[in-house]
């Protein structure tokens, strides 16, 4: 179970975005960090296959991506940085819509629908059109979507960017639960360290390469720094935070 | 992947386009407004000045009106078929495309899903027009609207994959405006849309070659006759050809190899 990648390497014409790498991530909560430009978008993008890898292998629970995509799609849920919801749609024609597209019948997505929205705080708003939505609201509906046909995947891009520090406790606390609940595998894409908690597995990325992967406190011990904010800015800078 | 889920699939997709299209009122409006003004207001000032002989299908002498229906019917084919690929390169750019990619359905099931919505589409629009068509004395027969549906169907299936390739290569959706201007005006205007095609060869030889080129003059052929309960089998070759071809071109140019090579 989780996501196994191999020499991944990807170039946008010159500019290398992604150098070699080599990622084992496991089920549970993975913390994928960097600054912006890291590559941390790409490595999503190839890793959703909505890029094609060029460059060196990715596995996702033990299916080759690119032998078997319709089988990891169908176990894969995906909360993109930009939001990709119809805004002239309501929340339920967004959610079944969705729904449709894994092939689940409309009558079994409403169950999963009413669980999750009601889990989110969101069952009032199922026929409200998105664009009368906040942020907060909206990436809610975003995680709802990537969780009907229920994956053993979760991909989340920057989730809680530019929302309020509600919306963005409420989020991160609901997806930490979902890992401990299910044995699913999280890959949570962020640049705030704040986000990162010391059991979590951190994968830290610059310049499109690897730069540590291990649990979070692990790695704070292996650097000698007191916290995530220490081991960020000796690995990105290598310098130590005033 | 079961025979269920692919129905579901294209039940979802059709579904929403037809909610996004009532959602957006005004394109339904305009979808009828448009034609209707062809058929009110410039026919009634041509039908004094252009009188169309016996011709196929029509058995005596027509109006004007009721020449330029299978032609309306097909522009409003043609417009919705531009308008729904617009949304594809909308949705691109809005980022909603990525929803549609995420699918563990394969591409081209999708993309076929998207051509039955646009054609549902169309036919709908279609059948409004006929109606209204109705009010200002322009007989259809049962028999017509009956035969019709298949051959609008057919059309809006050209026509989509025509859309859909053409949204495929545009990477702005600014630039798809122009698109629309140098594909939809030429194809609608040099077709036997407006006039017959042998008035066009009494005005100009090489603008009625232009005509016999364009695929549109046998969508506008073939519905002409449907809706007389007949098949024009050569306009239906030439459609079924080329709907075959653009399907194929579009469902290589969605493929992520082609658009990662662009």
């Amino acid at each position: 179970m989780g996501i196994v990648t191999n020499d991944l390497s990807f170039a946008y014409g010159k500019k290398i975005a992604l150098n070699k790498v080599n990622l084992t991530l496991p089920a549970g909560f993975n913390v994928l960090l960097g600054p912006n430009g890291a590559g941390k978008s790409t490595l999503l993008s190839l890793l959703t296959g909505l890029t094609q890898t060029v460059h060196g292998t990715i596995h996702i629970n033990d299916n080759d991506l690119s032998k078997s995509k319709s089988t990891i799609m169908s176990q894969m849920g995906v909360v993109f940085q930009q939001s990709t919801l119809d805004l002239d749609l309501s929340v339920k024609q967004n959610l079944l819509y969705y729904a449709s597209l894994h092939g689940i019948a409309p009558k079994k997505a409403l169950i999963h629908i009413d669980i999750i929205l009601a889990q989110l705080s969101l069952t009032e708003r199922l026929h409200d059109k998105v664009r009368t939505l906040n942020g907060g609201h909206r990436r809610r509906v975003e995680i709802a979507r990537a969780l009907i046909h229920q994956p053993k995947v979760l991909l989340l891009d920057e989730a809680t960017v530019g929302l309020d520090v509600d919306s963005r406790l409420l989020i991160i606390s609901y997806v930490r639960n979902l890992c401990s609940q299910r044995d699913i595998c999280v890959l949570w894409t962020t640049h705030l360290m704040d986000e990162v908690e010391p059991s979590d597995r951190l994968i830290v990325i610059n310049k499109g390469e690897i730069q540590a992967q291990d649990q979070s406190s692990k790695l704070c011990k292996q650097y000698k720094v007191a916290d995530v904010y220490q081991l960020y800015f000796a690995l990105i800078h290598n310098t130590e935070v005033v | 992947m079961t025979l269920n889920q692919y129905f579901y699939c294209c039940l979802g997709i059709v579904k929403r386009e037809v909610f996004r299209f009532f959602q957006q009122r005004s394109r339904l409006f305009s979808a009828l407004v448009r034609p209707l003004l062809w058929l009110i207001v410039f026919a009634a000032g041509f039908r004094a000045a252009l009188g169309v002989s016996i011709m196929e299908p029509y058995g005596t002498y027509i109006t004007y009106q009721e020449y330029i229906i299978p032609g309306l019917c097909c522009m409003i084919v043609l417009f919705n078929g531009m308008q729904s690929s617009l949304s594809m390169v909308y949705d691109r750019e809005m980022g909603s495309m990525k929803v549609l990619l995420m699918s563990p359905l394969p591409m081209p099931f999708l993309l076929c899903c998207k051509l039955i919505a646009i054609a549902f589409l169309s036919l709908m629009q279609v059948y409004v027009f006929l109606l209204c068509a109705q009010l200002v004395d322009v007989d259809i027969s049962l028999l017509g609207y009956l035969t019709a549906a298949p051959a609008v169907f057919m059309i809006a299936f050209f026509l989509g994959a025509l859309g859909l390739l053409l949204s495929s290569l545009i990477k702005q959706l600014e630039n798809f405006a122009g698109v629309m201007n140098f594909v939809i005006f030429p194809m609608f205007f040099l077709s036997s849309a407006l006039y017959p095609l042998w008035k066009m060869q009494e005005a100009s030889i090489w603008i009625y070659w232009l005509c016999q080129y364009n695929p549109f003059t046998y969508c506008v052929e073939l519905l002409r006759f449907a809706l007389f309960g007949q098949l024009n089998l050569s306009a239906f070759s030439v459609i079924l050809s080329a709907t075959v071809i653009t399907a194929v071109l579009a469902l290589i140019s969605f493929s992520p190899k082609f658009s990662q090579q662009r």
